[in-house]
């Protein structure tokens, strides 16, 4: 990210650094998490679950912030995010 | 196969897990549809209000939406059609400790409920009732219901409805609730917000959520995928807290209200009995 300055607290702000965890069988290919992730996390993949749905993956790791919006859109319960440290 | 997916941890269990009925997952509702979010919305407002999950009961009528009660993990009840109201009225009465939702499709609330909707939202029960509006009956095939927009063209409307639709804020803050909100599906923190605010509030408290039914409703209208039905209402839709819900009518097209229209204190059913018996 690029500063216009240096902020105040820099050295106190943790970036959190997520994974991205999924219950593959209860996806139902809606493409919600991935449309919707606003770091642009997730794409839809191009494999199958065993009930013929597209599931989600990971196109960028680094970029997730563990904000949960997957988690939360997500209808199926398929799809949660964990915090896993952080960058400073 | 499906470990080939990029950098994904393959779990068995999802941390909501502990509210829901695990072995009816994954649930009947269609790819898209925005119930399994509102339920979603629903157990995450529960993870974050301190209460007693044995004193939660969440009743459901018959519909789509009606299957919710039974894909938690608490103590719940699947009535017959349009009951779920009345019978959640009685838990309350029976043990007014409970905490007591209903969660229901505006077929079953609006329609064959409608009369128990509002003589509940007139005595104050003190009852959280969330309403998903999908503008028709979803399990039956997409039949026109009373909270279809005019023109609205549905199985039973196939040449565009010619009634004019309940505004279910309107008719909720006219016949006596006491906190009123609605929201559509996409707005999922304010709506996780506003069903722990009604969870909290004494009284009759009603949450609206405007959400797709891409399988009848939005083949009906073509309104194209189940994504972009649900981006179309979060798109159409202006918050304006506070406003005028006589003025929060939804048509075909045009701009859907959304926001917290009421939140009012007053004696509930069970204060004034209690009041009644002194
Ligand atoms: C007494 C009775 N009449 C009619 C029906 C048929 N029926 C089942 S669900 C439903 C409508 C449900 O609509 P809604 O509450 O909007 O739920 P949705 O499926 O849209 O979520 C109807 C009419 C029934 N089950 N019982
Ligand atoms: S029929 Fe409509 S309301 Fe019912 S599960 Fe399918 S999309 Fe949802
Ligand atoms: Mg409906």
């Amino acid at each position: 990210m690029k500063l216009w300055r240096k902020p105040l607290d820099q050295d106190r702000v943790v970036v959190p650094r997520g994974e991205i965890h999924l219950i593959v069988e209860r996806c139902k290919g809606c493409q919600l998490c991935a449309t919707y992730c606003p770091r642009d996390v997730l794409e839809m993949s191009s494999l199958f679950n065993t009930r013929g749905y597209h599931p989600p993956q990971v196109r960028n790791a680094r970029r997730c912030l563990v904000c949960g919006l997957c988690t939360m859109l997500c209808p199926e319960f398929a799809i949660y995010v964990e915090e896993v440290g952080h960058d400073q | 196969m499906v470990d080939e997916l990029t950098d994904v941890l393959i779990s068995k269990h999802h941390p909501m897990d502990k509210l829901l009925r695990q072995d009816r997952l994954p649930h009947i509702w269609c790819s898209g549809c925005g119930l399994g979010t509102v339920l979603t919305c629903f157990v995450s407002a529960l993870e974050k209000l301190d209460l007693d999950m044995d004193q939660v009961v969440v009743v459901s009528g018959i519909g789509c939406t009606g299957r919710a009660a039974g894909y938690l993990n608490l103590d719940g009840f699947h009535t017959t059609h349009g009951r779920a109201i009345p019978f959640a009225t009685g838990l309350k009465l029976g043990n007014p400790e409970l905490k007591v939702v209903v969660i229901s499709g505006d077929g079953d609330l609006m329609a064959i409920g409608g009369n128990h909707f509002i003589h509940a939202a007139r005595r104050n029960m003190d009852l959280t009732v969330i309403c998903v509006n999908n503008f028709n009956y979803g399990m039956t095939s997409g039949q026109l219901a009373p909270t279809t927009p005019t023109n609205a063209r549905t199985s039973t409307s196939p040449y565009g409805n010619a009634e004019h639709p309940f505004n279910v804020p309107y008719l909720a803050a006219a016949t006596g609730a006491t906190y009123v909100a609605r929201w559509t599906v996409l707005h999922v923190r304010r709506l996780e917000r506003s069903i722990i605010e009604a969870m909290n509030k004494r009284g009759f408290s009603v949450v609206e959520v405007i959400s797709p039914c891409p399988t009848y409703y939005g083949r009906w209208n073509k309104m194209g995928s189940a994504l972009e039905q649900m981006k179309y209402y979060h798109d159409k839709s202006t918050i304006r807290h506070w406003s005028d819900p006589a003025q929060a009518d939804i048509g075909l097209e045009g701009q859907i209200i959304v926001g917290r229209f009421v939140d009012i204190d007053k004696p509930t059913f069970c204060d004034l009995l209690q009041g009644a018996d002194q």
